[in-house]
């Protein structure tokens, strides 16, 4: 078993919860001692977060994109929106606490080249975040958001030399005035690839215009998950290869394989 | 005291412990290994085997609920061939006995995975899932009619000499009718429960929140409801009975066993914490020892010495 552990380098552990984060009112920013987490972690991978259990309500774990890992402080991070009971008792957790993770799981996105193009969608940055973190080639960086309090990533992980941000709000209250979409029909003719993570309709958009134009765009999916390896078939989406699923097959997939026919 | 012994006999599988993984959320046999191991389980209960591959339902095909949660699956599995070609190879070398869940849209086609996996190397039991939906008779569930459920299971048994399982869905009545007809029709272990039929809707989108509109209810919240259809089958059926439904620790599993189960399937439990067949192991391990109990199989239906059949309301 240990081998089997040590290929597929994924572990399932008790980890100590160093720091917490809460920005405005619904983002959450967690940061894990987790070294074999970290250590084996891919961008565009995730890991299974169990909230800790309130006496006789059981609590399934909530999948989460690794935010950022580093390899020599064995630092996990995870950022995420409090929007229900899951992630509103995470958010409840006080460093020093421990808390069972299971990760890196899924396929993560290929290496970016020079030029690429991100496309984050809200909270949808997180994994592109970890991406853009992990080269060292220019990059375009598109994050789009409802509003200026939605702009919840603090700069300083964004703010890299290697990375053009173009910030965007649907009401104009920072970065430029429209949608991510917009910004990203700007940018394609210019794009050697895109990554891209989001709402589902910003998904398709930037999908079809992919397709259309020929260039190559690899997107991150989401599904409700319960086991998060593979085993239960609850996280299928349909693909051009029939229903494969997100938490093992995905999260990351080749546009061509999951928005054939225009959709999902 | 000495380690006490929690080798159990299933309808002649020969258990190294009473702890089996539940067909369906242990997968394919072969995700959970390389997360945790496998070697506190006796055997692991593959996901529902079709001859042909089935493609499963829409999504979204799960959601939570309070204490458990509902899917709609669809059983979904590669086929017949795949497994046999595939999964099976590797099924053998990981420890615990393999029995194979076997499903159809008709009594021929359960009756030709039975026939097909007879005497394969590797394969240690049938269970049969009769909770499936039957073709012929307007979707109506096998496992929800006694004559059905009597054909399904002479079918399955003519074409086997593996130890038979036959998997109850609760949905029904009367299960003590069913367990009675399945064992008279030569089940050797009668398990159960399946899951409990159930939906919820989405008020925002205002339809329902499963592709498939309806689920199959499991986990903490059915546990319950589990103990007792097994303690009333156990009052039915001389078979051995295999006990499931939201058990999601050593306690529960020990409800089970003092219900008058030989042995315990764990499923959703494992969504929770892959880790809790070793827990179970060591749970159950650790009560008998406290008690100076030598054998898990003194226990087996323990609290039923005064019981009556007697239901409240
Ligand atoms: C691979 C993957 C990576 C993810 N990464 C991140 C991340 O980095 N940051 C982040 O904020 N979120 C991320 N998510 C989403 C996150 O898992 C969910 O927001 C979280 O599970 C919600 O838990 P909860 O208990 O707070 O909400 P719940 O109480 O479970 O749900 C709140 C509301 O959200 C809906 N909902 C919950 N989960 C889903 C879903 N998967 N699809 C559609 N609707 C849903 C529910 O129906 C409900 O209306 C990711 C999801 C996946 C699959
Ligand atoms: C995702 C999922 C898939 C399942 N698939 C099967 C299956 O293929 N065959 C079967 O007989 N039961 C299947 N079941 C039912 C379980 O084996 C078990 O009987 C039920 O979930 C109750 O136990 P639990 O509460 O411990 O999960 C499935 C259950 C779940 C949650
Ligand atoms: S969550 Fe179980 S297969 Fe993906």
């Amino acid at each position: 078993m240990r081998l089997l552990e040590a290929l597929n380098r994924v572990s399932l552990g008790q980890y100590t919860l160093l720091e917490k984060e809460i920005i405005g009112s619904q983002y959450c920013r967690l940061v894990f001692l987790a070294p074999s987490v970290a250590g084996a972690a891919q961008p565009g991978q995730f890991v299974m977060i169990y909230p800790p259990n309130a006496g006789v309500q059981k609590i399934l774990p909530r999948p989460f994109s690794i935010f950022a890992a580093d390899r020599e402080t064995g630092q996990l991070t995870v950022f995420f929106r409090i929007i229900g009971t899951g992630t509103a008792l995470l958010s409840l957790s006080e460093p020093g606490t421990e808390l069972k993770i299971m990760g890196p799981l899924g396929k993560g996105f290929p290496v970016p080249p020079a030029g690429s193009l991100l496309v984050a969608g809200g909270i949808g940055m997180a994994p592109l975040v970890f991406l853009a973190a992990s080269v060292k080639v220019e990059l375009n960086f598109i994050y789009g958001v409802a509003n200026s309090e939605q702009f919840s990533c603090p700069l300083d992980y964004i703010n890299q030399p290697n990375l053009v941000l173009h910030e965007v709000t649907e009401d104009g209250s920072r970065g430029e005035l429209g949608s991510a979409v917009d910004l990203f029909r700007r940018l394609l003719p210019r794009a050697e690839a895109v990554f891209a993570c989001g709402p589902r309709t910003m998904l398709e958009i930037v999908a079809r215009d992919c397709l259309d134009s020929g260039v190559a765009a690899w997107v991150s999916l989401e599904e409700r998950m319960a086991c998060g390896i593979g085993a239960c078939r609850g996280c299928a989406v349909m693909t051009k290869n029939g229903y494969q699923r997100v938490c093992s097959d995905g999260p990351v997939f080749p546009v061509e394989e999951v928005f054939f026919h225009g959709r999902t | 005291m000495a380690e006490p012994d929690l080798r159990v006999n299933l309808g002649g599988i020969k258990l190294q412990t009473p702890i089996l993984a539940a067909s369906g959320p242990y997968g394919s046999g072969l995700e959970y290994p390389k997360m945790a191991p496998c070697g506190a389980l006796g055997a692991i209960i593959v996901k529902g085997i079709s001859v042909d591959p089935w493609l499963g339902n829409p999504p979204p095909r799960l959601v939570e609920t309070a204490s458990g949660l509902l899917n709609s699956i669809g059983l979904q599995n590669p086929g017949l061939k795949f497994f046999v070609d595939h999964d099976l190879p590797a099924l053998r070398k990981l420890g615990p006995k393999i029995i194979v869940n076997i499903i159809g849209r008709t009594v021929e086609e359960y009756a030709a995975v039975a026939s097909e996996l007879n005497g394969l190397p590797g394969v240690d039991g049938l269970e049969v899932n009769i909770s499936c939906p039957n073709l012929k008779a307007g979707g109506m569930a096998f496992g929800t009619n006694p004559a059905l459920t009597a054909e399904v299971v002479k079918a399955v048994r003519a074409k086997t000499v593996l130890p038979l399982l036959v998997k109850l869905t609760p949905n029904v009545t009367d299960i003590a009718l069913i367990a009675k007809t399945a064992e008279e029709a030569g089940a050797d272990v009668i398990s159960l429960i399946n899951t409990l039929s159930g939906m919820l809707i989405d008020i925002e989108k205002v339809e329902p929140v499963l592709g498939n509109a309806f689920g199959g209810l499991s986990g903490p919240a059915i546990m319950p409801v589990a103990l007792k259809m097994v303690w009333q089958v156990a009052e039915t059926v001389s078979v051995p009975i295999l006990g499931m439904g939201g058990i999601t620790s050593a306690e529960d599993a020990l409800q089970f066993i003092m219900a008058g189960a030989r042995a315990v399937a764990l499923g959703s439990g494992l969504f929770y914490d892959p880790a809790l067949p070793d827990k179970v192991k060591k749970g159950i391990a650790g009560y008998l020892q406290r008690r100076g109990i030598s054998s898990l199989s003194l226990i087996e239906g323990s609290a039923r010495k005064g019981d009556t059949n007697n239901e409240p309301c």
